[in-house]
């Protein structure tokens, strides 16, 4: 059996050319792979493409977690839905690095998905009806099927995906824990590799097959999150704490629910 | 006397929509507070993939928040039973079937039911897309829940928007602080005033024109 295993964070993206294009998960703090993700700031890869979810300010420590934000130095470009969040500055935190010759792609949600699913399923691209009369069309092909508009969308490849999982067997078979699944199995699919950290390693056998969400098949590095490894549950607290001393955040976060 | 709704109240009419069995994505503001006021049997959806999730984490009980499960804001949320987690090519495919109902809030709706709710920048950096393009486009009903008019009296109901739209020709219903009003093929009707208030004073603070309703009453909760 080819083991996928790897000792170190830092040994999983030794690899990593400057110029990689990398899709990672983030949903806020959670969802993250923040050990993949400081291993390549620790690196110092550059003119990297960052694909993700949700890209916004790393507004705490980082010797407790690490949001997609702590690579923008080492950026080339950013592709996200999410560049900010309204009520703390939209992409404000972004626009030095924009200034500098930083690349910014946006797109609905639900777009970023499909074009991940187009390049894992080797379509050439799709045809959206999402973002047709808005601000999106621009410099996009558009074509009327069946007497409604779609933009012409062309898919994503990553070269790699950094993904948080719950539990992998040494095969890879994956799986994730609430809505930390999210972009995760499609972004797994559409990389060339695909690096996951993880909160256990078993057997081969001792996932149900039923239960496995990303067959192994799309793993190929695994690395185990050691105790003092970050985005821990205790680490967690941690930034909770830091994060109900910004006002703004505590209101968004776990105010009344406005 | 002359009252606008309070958020709360907003939140409440617009819950009014749902029933049994309805599916329901909440955007952030004012639709957050709609959970607050839905009939039995109502399930919320994330897009980052869950459906049917509890009661959402306050300031007072942190220490049992789990990461693991996330809102459509982005605030912590508690597993509930019949809860189903799944990726988001699945939730995209609920969202964009027409299977679920979306509350958002907005910051313009033209008079043909335009929306405009993710930028007021006018580039990429203003604003946030997240999955309000896909809800708007994909919903079988899109309800907006915003105030009538901007802190500085300026409305947002217009003939055009003038903010980056997030979708075209997608809005079903309109909740203001003064007013319920429907987009329909014939233009914007206005079918519910806030108590106190007259049909006319709610066009003098609209851009778009009006149809008023015949049955036009006060906003019922």
């Amino acid at each position: 059996m080819i083991n996928k295993i790897f000792a170190s964070f830092d040994e999983a993206v030794a690899d990593i050319p400057d110029g990689a294009v990398i899709a990672v998960e983030c949903w806020g703090y959670p969802a993250t792979p923040h050990n993949l993700i400081a291993a390549l700031k620790r690196k110092g890869t550059k003119d990297l493409t960052i694909i993700t979810h949700c890209f916004i300010p790393q507004v705490f420590s980082e010797e407790h977690a690490a949001l997609p934000a702590v690579l923008l130095p080492q950026m080339k470009k950013l592709i996200s839905p999410i560049v900010g969040i309204m009520r703390l500055g939209a992409g404000g935190f972004v626009k030095e690095y924009v200034e500098k010759g930083m690349e910014v792609e946006i797109m609905g949600h639900g777009t970023l998905a499909a074009r991940l699913y187009a390049g894992a399923a080797g379509l050439g691209g799709i045809y959206d009806p999402i973002g047709v009369g808005t601000i999106l069309e621009e410099g996009k092909e558009k074509r009327v099927i069946k007497g409604k508009e779609y933009l012409f969308q062309e898919p994503l490849k990553p070269d790699y995906a950094f993904i948080a999982g719950h539990k992998v067997d040494k095969l890879g078979n994956l799986v994730y824990r609430g809505n930390y699944r999210s972009d995760q199995p499609v972004m797994a699919m559409a990389a060339k590799v695909t690096i996951v950290e993880v909160e256990q390693i078993v057997e081969v056998g001792d996932i149900d097959p039923e239960h496995v969400i990303t067959p192994g098949i799309f793993v190929d590095r695994i690395v185990l999150i050691p105790p003092d490894g970050l985005g821990t549950p205790e680490k967690g607290r941690a930034v909770i704490d830091q994060l109900t001393q910004i006002e703004s955040v505590r209101d968004l976060l776990f105010g009344k629910a406005d | 006397m002359k009252q606008r709704l309070d958020r709360d109240t907003m939140g409440m009419r617009a819950a009014k929509e749902l029933k049994d069995g309805d599916c329901v994505n909440l955007g952030f503001g004012i639709p957050t507070l709609c959970a607050l006021y839905v009939p039995d049997g109502v399930r919320f959806e994330t897009e980052a993939g869950l459906l049917g999730y509890g009661r959402l984490v306050m300031a007072d009980e942190i220490d049992q928040a789990d990461w693991h499960y996330i809102d459509a804001s982005g605030r912590f949320c508690t597993p509930a039973p019949g809860m189903a987690i799944f990726d988001v090519v699945t939730s995209f495919a609920m969202i964009r079937s027409g299977r679920l109902i979306s509350i958002m809030g907005g910051f313009q709706v033209s008079e043909r039911g335009d929306l405009a709710n993710w930028n007021t920048g006018g580039d990429a950096l203003g604003g946030t897309i997240g999955g309000a393009m896909d809800l708007a486009v994909g919903s079988r009903m899109v309800i907006i829940t915003m105030e009538h008019t901007t802190k500085e009296g300026k409305p947002r109901i217009v003939k055009k928007c003038t903010y980056p739209l997030t979708a075209k020709e997608s809005v079903d219903l309109i909740v203001t602080d003064l007013a319920v009003i429907e987009v329909t093929p014939g233009g914007l009707l206005l079918k519910e005033v806030a108590p106190g208030w007259t049909a006319d004073e709610i066009q003098g603070l609209t851009e778009a024109e009006l149809i008023i309703s015949p049955d036009l009453k006060e906003v019922e909760l």
